[in-house]
């Protein structure tokens, strides 16, 4: 028997990783500005991951074609998709609460993330049973070594890597990022300097759900099988991934994902039991060793 | 005066006793209506217990169905693998025994979480309890000695009206007297401020730790009581979705009122059965599975409450007979 640490595992690990870190990001994201939990994120992955189903066939049916320019074309319209409700849920269920006290945010947050599974699996059309994720890019297997790499490793680690990138030199680069890192650390100064506090949030809310929603889509090809429910466990372990690395802090969300996605991979490896409870036990064991995180910031606030 | 002195709750009650009583034996009410209204004293006590650790002591637990799970695992192993009993009157006992067992094994699970919320608060203690909830699932489907996935089937059918009604009574006593007495204005100082409640003098350690370990212990006895009434314990059963419903029961009825709780937990129990009803019979006909629609509803009623109605049905208030006249303190 070989060791459970071997190079395959290691390549899973990673590719798991990308997609808890697309996912953390938007977390990490909303936390950073509005101080809020958003319970929500992970069914924006989930209703990305159902909107590049959709648009898959749509496109199948009245187009053709299939390929490169296809994927990108489903990818698009995920992170549409994702923005689009990330957006319609900041506006209808966050906005109003701005004022009240953090927890009404938080529970509206737990409804919202219940109305969406819900309403997903009680719409006819979508209907609570999985469904099988299309073929969008055929697999193709590599063998490096002693792990095989499939195409789709390339894929999600190529997406990710540029939507981090991308994200990178959106915060620290533009004028928007520039609002966006003054709104995270202090609203009250933001705003008395002229910033549109609100149109900030709008913009945060728009790129952590097109996050989720790309995330949706790599998980539906790597993983090949949705249903409505999805966005539940991955959506929490983004969270912890994004509690590990520092909540607010953008490249601690990207390490705290990687940890994450390792550590899940490696521990089911060892035992199934250890790889279904390893988030939850790293959670607790942060918050009590290191409430804020590896890369964040101490602040009195957090805990 | 004597009339202060009479326990008009005790009264209330005993009244409710005997005329839902009386009605099922005289058919006025049938047994499907009294197996609602057992259920509903069930998540009387979840909400009541619910409301002394979020409502009262400001300590949003979202793990509050895992409390649940330990007592009904624990009493339903009792009864079921340890002893098999068949449950009649003779061995109520052994039944009792189990529910306290459950509720205590939930009780040191309740403190265990208690110890995280002595460092963290609001959204991070939220999130740390409902990670507890999720490991407490993980590991009841990873036991195949009651069962696993499949859950722990058989247990004898020992809950019934009198059981159930004396467990939401007395929780209900239990948390009143507690909320209204000097401990009670020690849980609300810390909800109110903590760094002010430590400053004269509390020790708020302790209080959190208490009101999570009696919280647990009462959510532990009606998870014990659900497992017997409904013969059998299942994992997810007692995962997230059950901690929010009784969530919902307790902002629906106001956060902190345990009239509200009560009230919130008969209405709410009442309108999950009519919505089944209605949905089902609308599913037969229409040949459509609408059943997923009833939690589309409880979803919007939360955040619309959230939006609209942050303090509930009752805020803060009580109804005149849950609240202690001074001579009985």
């Amino acid at each position: 028997m070989g060791s459970i640490f071997n190079a395959q595992q290691i390549v899973n690990g990673l590719q798991l990783g990308s997609i808890y870190a697309l996912i953390a990001l938007g977390y990490t994201m909303v936390y950073g500005i509005v101080r809020l939990i958003n319970f929500a994120h992970g069914d924006f992955f989930m209703v990305g991951a159902y909107a590049a189903y959709g648009a898959f066939f749509l496109f199948n049916a009245f187009l053709g074609g299939s390929g490169l320019p296809m994927a990108a074309v489903t990818l698009i319209v995920a992170m549409a998709a994702g923005s689009v409700v990330a957006a319609l849920t900041n506006r209808f269920a966050y906005k109003p609460l701005r004022n009240k006290p953090k927890l009404s945010s938080l529970i509206t947050a737990i409804g919202v993330s219940m109305l969406i599974e819900y309403l997903f699996s009680a719409l006819p059309f979508i209907g609570a049973s999985f469904r099988a994720f299309p073929v969008l890019i055929e697999q193709k297997l590599y063998k490096i070594g002693t792990a095989t790499i499939s195409n789709y490793v390339v894929i999600d680690l190529l997406v990710a890597a540029t939507l981090m990138i991308g994200l990178t030199f959106l915060v620290r680069k533009t004028a928007l990022g520039r609002a966006m890192r003054a709104v995270s650390q202090d609203k009250d100064a933001a705003k008395l300097m002229g910033i549109d506090v609100e149109r900030v949030i709008g913009w945060t809310f728009l790129i952590g759900g097109a996050f989720a929603g790309a995330a949706g889509l790599l998980a539906g090809m790597t993983y090949p099988r949705i249903f409505p429910y999805m966005g539940i466990l991955p959506g929490l372990k983004a969270f912890i991934a994004a509690v590990l690395g520092g909540i607010g802090n953008i490249p601690g969300a990207m390490l705290g994902a990687y940890i994450m996605g390792l550590a899940e991979t490696f521990a089911s490896a060892f035992n199934s039991l250890l790889g279904e409870g390893i988030a939850f036990a790293i959670l607790i064991l942060v918050l009590l060793v290191r409430p804020r995180g590896l890369l964040g910031e101490k602040s009195a606030d957090k805990i | 005066m004597n009339s202060l002195k009479t326990p008009r709750l005790l009264f209330a009650a005993a009244g409710l006793y005997v005329v839902i009583l009386v009605m099922n034996l005289t058919g006025l009410l049938n047994d499907y209506f009294l197996h609602i209204i057992n259920q509903s004293l069930i998540y009387v006590t979840l909400t009541v217990s619910l409301n002394l650790i979020n409502g009262l002591t400001g300590q949003f637990s979202l793990g509050h169905m895992g409390f649940a799970a330990v007592g009904a695992y624990v009493s339903g192993t009792i009864t079921t693998l340890l002893f098999n009993v068949k449950p009649t009157l003779v061995n109520y006992p052994i039944f009792v025994l189990a529910l306290v067992i459950g509720g205590l094994a939930a009780a040191l699970v309740g403190v265990l979480i208690g110890f995280p919320s002595l460092r963290l608060k609001g959204d991070y203690l939220a999130i740390v309890t409902l990670g507890f909830g999720e490991i407490i699932r993980t590991i009841l489907n990873n036991i195949s000695v009651v069962g696993g996935p499949r859950g722990l089937l058989g247990i004898p059918k020992f809950s019934n009206f009198h059981v159930v009604f004396v467990v939401a009574f007395v929780t209900l006593v239990v948390v009143r007297n507690l909320a209204q007495s000097s401990h009670g204005r020690a849980f609300l100082a810390i909800r109110e401020n903590e760094l002010a409640a430590e400053l004269v003098g509390l020790n708020t350690t302790r209080y959190k730790v208490m009101a999570f370990a009696i919280g647990a212990f009462f959510a532990g006895v009606a998870g014990g009581l659900l497992g017997h009434l409904l013969q059998m314990a299942h994992p997810t059963q007692f995962g997230f979705l059950g901690s929010v419903l009784v969530l919902i029961m307790l902002y629906a009825g106001g956060v902190g009122s345990l009239t509200g709780s009560v009230i919130a937990a008969f209405a709410l129990t009442f309108l999950t059965e009519t919505l089944r009803m209605v949905l089902d019979s609308l599913s037969d006909m229409t040949n459509l599975p609408l059943g997923d629609w009833r939690m589309v509803l409880y979803a919007l009623l939360l955040i619309l409450i959230m939006l609209f109605r942050t303090e509930g049905l009752m805020g803060t208030r009580e109804a005149k007979i849950v609240v202690l006249k001074e001579d009985q303190l």
